[in-house]
């Protein structure tokens, strides 16, 4: 299991964003996360706080979008949804590809900052 | 006061990314070609890498990174076949990272090289997400772990570039279905290269060392 380094990876990322925004505390932290990425959400989610504890990320939460395997099928000339990662092949057409264009994602998409001041006294 | 929406876009393995592709680009000016091995623990990575080293060595100047939790057990086997080889020892990490390649190759002239192998940690889900530099990540498994291994383990299938079914020899007694295997490889990586092979009787090995220089070249003539 490495959803522990991926989530200390993902404090660390936004932590260093953060630090552009002073006086500003993070709610929440927005993760895009590919079905191929390797990563397990329920492991990361798990992870999370534990990565948080003693961070200026204390106390923010993970929102995660989950991206499903798509490949370019050159056949219908498209982008399209794999059937699933057990079975590469066009959810249109049935033909296999080799050509992942999503699935991979492991990304931080963005923030939700609030006013450090506003936070504590509510 | 609303939220502040601030957009990042940041790959969380981003350092890992990034040190991997410098390692990359130090590779294809010392024209390296660098091919690293995943597999379960016990597939047989050392054996079959032991063989390659072997088969390769009159012919190129090979060498051999190889990581584990503990002991130095693989690298001092892997030293028989007269190449330098280093142990990358982890600890209690589950993988390898670009970190570990870059600190573990300090002092070695990457121009006194032709070939790396990077065996690494045997472990199917993690060393999938870490970029190492490599320019081939060869998958294994072996007959006696069952045929559907791939579709238990979608992902280190889909990202590597070759599969290599190894313990042939053992192939009847395991009652290996080797058509079953190949179709499982073959749906969650379409298209990709599968080699059967026995370390130990020497059965596929001419044509695994055959695929693997017609890749040096591949390789070396892109880089041209």
């Amino acid at each position: 299991m490495h959803e522990l380094s991926i989530a200390m990876g993902i404090v660390d990322g936004a932590a260093e964003t953060a630090r552009d925004y002073p006086g500003q505390r993070v709610e929440i932290v927005h993760l895009i996360l590919g079905e191929l990425s390797g990563v397990v959400k329920e492991a990361l989610m798990f992870s999370y706080e534990l990565a948080c504890a003693h961070t200026p990320l204390e106390g923010s939460r993970l929102q995660i979008e989950e991206v499903k395997a798509a490949i370019h099928c050159d056949e219908c000339g498209v982008d399209e949804e794999v059937r699933s990662i057990q079975d590469m092949r066009c959810s249109i057409c049935s033909r296999p590809s080799p050509n992942v264009v999503r699935g991979r994602e492991l990304m931080i998409e963005s923030l939700e900052l609030s006013d450090e001041y506003a936070a504590a006294v509510s | 006061m609303q939220p502040r929406l601030v957009e990042v876009r940041r790959n969380v393995l981003k350092h890992n990314d990034v040190l991997a592709a410098d390692l990359r680009r130090r590779f294809a000016e010392a024209n390296v070609f660098v091919a690293s091995l995943v597999s379960s623990p016990g597939t047989g990575k050392t054996e079959f890498l032991e063989k390659t080293l072997t088969l390769l060595r009159p012919a190129a100047r090979v060498a051999a990174l190889v990581g584990d939790l503990a002991t130095a057990n693989d690298a001092i086997r892997l030293e028989r076949s007269g190449v330098p080889v280093r142990q990358i020892t982890t600890g209690t990490i589950c993988h390898l990272e670009a970190q570990m390649i870059d600190t573990a190759m300090a002092n070695w002239d990457l121009n006194d090289l032709d070939v790396l192998f990077i065996e690494n940690v045997g472990n199917l889900v993690c060393p999938s997400s870490y970029d190492l530099g490599e320019a081939l990540r060869i998958v294994m498994m072996s007959v006696t772990e069952g045929e559907d291994k791939p579709l238990k383990y979608p992902t280190i299938f889909n990202t590597a570039d070759v599969a290599v079914i190894t313990k042939m020899d053992l192939a009847a007694a395991a009652e290996f279905d080797l058509e079953m295997a190949r179709a499982s490889i073959e749906a969650v990586r379409p298209g990709i290269d599968i080699i059967e092979v026995s370390a130990k009787t020497g059965f596929g090995m001419d044509r695994w060392i055959e695929y693997l220089n017609s890749q040096t070249k591949t390789s070396a003539a892109a880089a041209a």
